[in-house]
């Protein structure tokens, strides 16, 4: 009797130990040895002759080969890159408490909610003098006025990918995703606001309206399109386009110029009625281990040839103005990439609706489910 | 069950009985159409993305000619082995020098993925199958409601679990620091650990189908031969359920190497696995490198199984 | 049990052996965080998406709208044939193997496997280069002469009932694998010899013995294939929610746990339901 008690005792305090002992395991360098030179984040790494530890938290592949490996060798540190794969799950995930974590890219609407949920630290902005390379119209956005958290890191629009020799000709209207013509060959992004922004920007309402009337209504708008649709791509759209299985399709202004450059007949367009601008941005979260040298890397990423040579690499367009005669002609001669200031003032934000998000999901539910 | 009785435990190794008739040549027909038409279902695809993986084009799904590109950049990749570690390969132009930065986070990102599902599919399937066996050699209170509680790892959908995970562990550790000092992290431990809370169902349920209906005769016999415990688990208990115990391990194997949901909620700075960095690549373009460390698998499995059969065939 | 006191302790002891480890990772790692899931489920959702430490109701109470009766059919229809195709399809297969001699029939289970052992998302876009408008299965048969216009495949309830079957078969085969190999097929011939035809002994005899692995296989087949989602977007275009979308849009899009939470708890309570009502009252040894 006592026996297997004592057993089973053994066995809990055993597995236990070794969780704990296994988890502990981890968060051993950022523990007491380095603890001092932490908070030093002397740019040659500290004289402890510990290693210090830059810890990303980025989009795959949404960097240039070239970026880490110098930054490493010029500040003597070592750079963990890790990949989130939506700003919600980003978000998710750090709600559970920054895992140690010192530079975050989320995207615009994102950021404002992180600092409504009080999840970003504020930035120095001595440490980042680069600052001042930024474009103005990026200085002052409406998710950050004064970047007092975040630091743009790239931008782009979202727009229509269309194959040409389907269409037969330029497409510059959401309104094409309403004609019977392209019935079964239209994709949208399975992203509700997105869409929902759309359909409120052809009714003449505001895409971030929190009026559920206006939302009731964009939302008949898309249920009669429903027939319509192919898909609902999980940004997958430019392949669906390349493949030939769509001829229309939403999605982010990088993804179609990257099959446009084998595809001939895919073209990309910002419409008439207007769009979605988007930039993405480095934040530090709370908790995060080395603050200093995250700024640093703020401040390096916004050096001319550093943010060149990242927007040549990932070709979305820079923030950074200082950076802009370094980019590549033809990028930057391209108005899909950079467009126009006459097309600039059609693109909006979308930003946090905080309580009206319910009648998004409700909406966006309903539009789903209908047959 | 009263079927049940007239079992007899046999050896492992049937021999196939005689034909019975041309009815019987006939289903033997049938059965035999029937896996080579699964095996084709099965293998059409791969053998697609086999093809795809020497893809000249960026994007994965059109084919725009041959290329040996990605293999050789995943070797290249390889040889740094550190996400942006010492990149000293003779990298040409813009291109390569792109795809070999790709593949080294391929690599790490594929051998963190190895040491997870290994150890997950250790654990699980030692626990599972000891559930299994208490299961099936005990009544005990509360018995279904243990069986209900076992299913549910099955039913929870992965996000819920991820999720839930997450804030359990945030919760703990900070319980834990301010009680004991210690400061832990997300990891692979907590990967791990995450993998096994669900792998643990599927392995006890795998190998309980097996146990179902075997009686404990031969078990009995060894010991009244004076073999002990583990003596008579090592000799008779385990070849008998070794096909579900295989089994319940493929499957476990299996599920922790393609966990995406559970694994990002529970990865910490420096575990992100091979799944992370797919699905991390959807917002740009998923690239025939993939495809390319996924035939690499394959081709490695393909080699211990050759191997294996070399080995039982000479033993 | 008819032991005698000394060999019965030994068993109490050998019981908790095997059972305390398993159950304490479950009790640990998973009903704790799964409570916590069920507390939030009582909870509001915040202006910013956080959860706010106020009891409710509601989040049950709005899951009473039809529409979300019509989710949870759509994803029980959904998780009904694909299992009954795998077990159709499976059952056959798993036979075949266990018939093989030894060193083969290990091999046959590998490579039933083997295929998954390659990204799940790069197989995805494999099978769509299959069905595509302009793919392989048009291709061929445009090329034999069989159709003259491509077929619409993608996006139809085919492509993702195949892309269901062909992600969950496995967890099919292994199971009945599982059991099928220690049945003893000279019953069948004794209900020969007995004049049972072919077909009656299967049904009367090795279906019976069989059956734990059919159960065992239908729930690892049927109840994941409740909460699948991402194969139906990829292959059949995301135009139809299911529940496995539903939690993830509450989750992530709508930022709702609360809601999300309770969606969760819903379906883990149906299932358990009819789980637990089988375990109390259905056969013992069958699971």
């Amino acid at each position: 009797m006592k026996t297997h008690r004592l057993f089973v005792w053994l066995v809990l305090v055993t597995v236990l130990a070794l969780v704990v002992a296994a988890c502990a395991a981890p968060a051993a360098p950022q523990a007491p040895a380095s603890g001092g030179a932490e908070e030093a984040a002397a740019p040659e790494g500290g004289e402890s002759g510990e290693v210090l530890e830059l810890n990303i938290y980025n989009w795959s592949t949404y960097i240039a080969p070239e970026t880490i490996p110098r930054f490493e060798e010029r500040y003597g540190v070592k750079v963990n890159y890790d990949i989130f794969d939506s700003n919600e799950e980003l978000l998710a995930k750090l709600q559970g408490g920054n895992p140690g974590y010192d530079l975050i890219v989320p995207s615009d609407y994102m950021v404002e909610i992180m600092i409504n949920l009080g999840m970003l630290e504020e930035l120095d902005h001595e440490n980042i003098p680069n600052i001042a390379n930024l474009d103005p119209t990026f200085q002052n956005p409406r998710y950050d006025p004064g970047l007092k958290y975040c630091v743009p890191y790239q931008w782009g629009t979202m727009g229509i990918g269309y194959n040409i020799e389907a269409t037969g000709g330029e497409i510059d209207s959401w309104w094409s995703f309403w004609d019977e013509k392209y019935a079964g060959r239209i994709a949208w992004l399975d992203d509700p606001r997105a869409v929902m922004g759309v359909a409120l920007l052809l009714l003449g309402y505001d895409i971030n309206t929190t009026d559920p009337d206006q939302i009731n209504e964009a939302k008949e708008l898309l249920l009669e399109q429903k027939p319509l649709v192919a898909a609902f791509a999980p940004d997958t759209g430019q392949i669906l386009l390349d493949e030939g299985e769509v001829d229309l399709t939403m999605e982010w202004s990088g993804d179609i110029f990257q099959v446009m450059e084998e595809n001939p007949a895919i073209r990309y367009s910002i419409p008439k009625e207007g769009s979605i601008v988007w930039t993405d941005n480095m934040c530090i979260p709370k908790g995060a281990p080395h603050k200093e040298l995250a700024e640093k890397f703020i401040n390096y990423i916004l050096e001319p040839e550093v943010g060149a040579e990242l927007s040549n690499y990932i070709r979305y367009a820079t923030p950074n103005a200082a950076a802009l005669p370094l980019i590549n002609e033809e990028d930057r001669n391209n108005p899909g990439i950079y467009p126009p200031p006459e097309v600039m003032e059609r693109l909006q934000f979308v930003v946090d609706v905080g309580e009206a998000t319910v009648l998004y999901d409700d909406a966006w539910t309903e539009i789903k489910s209908a047959q | 069950m009263a079927l049940e009785a007239t079992t007899v435990e046999r050896p492992l190794a049937t021999q196939p009985p005689p034909a019975a008739g041309t009815r019987g040549a006939a289903a033997r027909w049938l059965l035999g159409l029937n896996a080579l038409l699964v095996y084709t279902f099965l293998y059409a695809p791969i053998l697609i993305l086999v093809i795809l993986s020497f893809n000249a084009s960026r994007n994965v799904s059109v084919w725009r000619g041959f290329t040996l590109d990605w293999y050789r950049s995943l070797l290249a990749g390889a040889g740094t082995l550190g996400l942006y570690g010492d990149t000293g390969t003779v990298a040409q132009d813009t291109a390569e020098l792109a795809r070999n930065f790709q593949a080294s986070g391929i690599v790490l990102a594929l051998r963190n993925s190895l040491i997870v599902s290994f150890s997950a599919t250790a654990i699980s399937t030692v626990f599972g199958t000891m559930i299994a066996l208490a299961l099936h050699r005990y009544r005990f209170r509360f018995k279904g409601t243990f069986q209900t509680l076992l299913a549910l790892p099955v039913v929870i959908p992965d996000i819920t679990m991820g999720i839930s995970l997450l804030v359990f562990f945030s919760l703990l550790f900070r319980l834990l620091e301010n009680l004991l000092g210690l400061r832990m992290a997300l990891g692979f431990a907590t990967i791990i650990i995450g993998h096994v809370a669900f792998n643990v169902s599927y392995v006890a349920i795998v190998v309980r189908a097996r146990l179902a209906g075997m009686d404990r005769t031969l078990e009995e016999a060894a010991q009244d031969l004076g073999a002990n415990e583990w003596q008579t688990f090592r000799r008779v208990t385990l070849p008998l359920i070794m096909p579900g115990v295989l089994g319940g391990a493929l499957l476990a194997f299996t599920l922790s190497l393609d966990d995406f949901v559970i694994t990002f909620f529970t990865a910490g700075v420096g575990s992100s696995t091979l799944p992370l960095f797919v699905y991390g690549m959807i917002r740009f373009t998923v690239t025939p490198a993939i495809n390319a460390v996924s035939t690499l698998m394959l081709l490695a499995s393909m080699v211990l199984v050759l191997l294996s059969l070399a080995i039982q065939r000479r033993g | 049990m008819h032991e005698s006191l000394s060999r019965r302790r030994g068993h109490r002891a050998q019981f908790w052996f095997l059972f305390t480890p398993g159950a304490f990772w479950l009790g640990f790692f998973f009903l704790l965080p799964l409570l916590i899931v069920l507390v939030y489920s009582f909870f509001t959702r915040g202006p910013y998406g956080n959860v706010i430490y106020r009891w409710t109701a509601d989040n049950y109470a709005r899951l009473l709208n039809p529409i979300y009766f019509q989710i949870f059919w759509q994803s029980l229809w959904m998780a009904v044939t694909t299992t009954v195709i795998s077990l159709l399809v499976g059952y056959p297969l798993a036979y075949y193997i266990a018939r093989q001699r030894q060193p083969w029939r290990n091999v046959l289970l590998l490579l039933v496997i083997i295929p998954f052992w390659t990204n799940f998302l790069v197989r995805t876009y494999a099978i769509m280069v299959l069905f595509r408008t302009e793919g392989v299965v048009n291709a061929v048969l445009q090329g034999l002469g069989v159709i003259q216009e491509p077929l619409q495949i993608m996006y139809t309830p085919f492509a993702v009932t195949f892309g269901l079957v062909y992600g969950y078969l496995p967890f099919m085969v292994l199971p009945l694998y599982a059991s099928i190999e220690k049945f003893d097929f000279s019953l069948i011939e004794a209900a020969q010899d007995l004049g049972a035809n072919g077909w009656r002994s299967f049904l009367r005899v090795m279906l019976p013995l069989t059956l734990p692995g059919i159960v065992a296989g239908c729930i690892l087949v049927f109840i994941p294939a409740i909460g699948a989602f991402v194969t139906p977007d990829l292959l059949g275009g995301a135009k139809t929610m299911m529940i496995g979308n539903l939690t993830q849009q509450q989750f992530l899009k709508a930022r709702n746990w609360p809601f999300g939470s309770a969606v969760s708890i819903s379906l883990m309570v149906i299932v358990s339901i009819a789980a637990w009502i089988y375990f109390r009252y259905g056969e013992e040894e069958m699971l």
